[in-house]
């Protein structure tokens, strides 16, 4: 058995899609007196996947985001090894 | 008569209205469990009801899209037969990829729940019945429905637009409240038909909606 690799799948919504989320965020950051140009909010999915090589534990997360994770049409998806 | 088959995920919670509202039309119909497989030969067609499936984590319809009685689902629309999503319904459909596009948050970012007058557009052969305009009702936060230019274009070439809104509540491109796949079979919309079946709920317009599950019988 292989030891654990700890993974992160960044999602984020797609740059040329509407993000209410990143706007009602950077709303009130502005209202705290803030000064910020741009809010986006995505998510960050982290994976405890049994693979000794790094490289494969990112495959895998890849094929976890292009299955299930991640949405093409509204989104994108970026894996990262912790 | 065959029943037509309601499927029921974890967090669904229309079930037992759109149930109710098949009973009114005196139609057959049969509750379906998320995790079982299921013979589509033995259902004339299929209803998603609406809810807040796996309380709409990841996002909203991603994880019933992926589950034992849809992989079933995906069968029935290769088969031809009338499969019929409605508000989280439609938004599994979409995440199945068996409609096109996706429903996002509103543009007003808030929860609507109101009447909308909704127009039929576009249709092809199964939806000629249908010619004025319907008043129903919607429940939802995330309705808006997006698509790329492509996606859009193919949508009017195709006839495939089935509702439009009259005065677009939630930001939806091209005022889409509802759509059908280019073989015409599976449709959905975000308004609530079961919640319009009779004048004292306020419309029996619903009523039009459902039995677009027996014509393509």
């Amino acid at each position: 058995m292989g030891e654990t690799l700890k993974v992160a799948v960044k999602i984020m919504p797609r740059p040329e899609a509407l993000d209410p989320q990143g706007r009602a965020v950077h709303g009130a950051l502005k209202k705290l007196g803030f000064t910020v140009d741009d809010c986006r909010v995505g998510k960050i999915v982290i994976l405890e996947i049994n693979e000794d090589v790094a490289a494969s534990a990112i495959l895998k997360a890849q094929q976890m985001a292009e299955k299930l994770l991640y949405n093409p049409l509204i989104e994108t998806f970026e894996v990262y090894a912790l | 008569m065959k029943p037509i088959g309601v499927l029921r995920f974890l967090g669904t919670n229309c079930d037992a209205d759109v149930i109710w509202a098949l009973n009114e039309l005196k139609a057959p119909n049969k509750y379906i469990w998320w995790a079982d497989h299921f013979d589509e030969a033995d259902y004339s067609g299929f209803v998603l009801p609406g809810g807040f499936s796996y309380g709409d984590y990841l996002r909203v319809g991603a994880l019933a899209a992926r589950t034992p009685a849809m992989e079933d689902i995906q069968i029935a629309a290769k088969k031809g037969k009338s499969i019929l999503g409605i508000c989280n319904g439609f938004q599994i459909l979409c995440e199945a990829g068996l409609l096109p596009g996706a429903l996002t948050k509103n543009s007003s970012l808030k929860f609507q729940d109101q009447w909308v007058s909704v127009v039929p557009k576009n249709m092809g052969s199964h939806w000629t019945r249908m010619n004025s305009i319907m008043r129903l009702p919607i429940a939802h936060s995330m309705g808006r429905y997006i698509a790329d230019e492509s996606t859009l274009k193919s949508l009017s070439d195709n006839r495939q637009i089935w509702l439009e809104y009259k005065d677009n509540p939630n930001g939806s491109m091209k005022n889409i409240a509802g759509i059908c796949n280019a073989k015409g079979n599976v449709a959905a919309l975000m308004p609530h038909p079961e919640r319009a079946m009779a004048d004292w709920m306020g419309s029996h317009d619903g009523k039009l909606i459902f039995e677009v599950l027996q014509w393509n019988r």
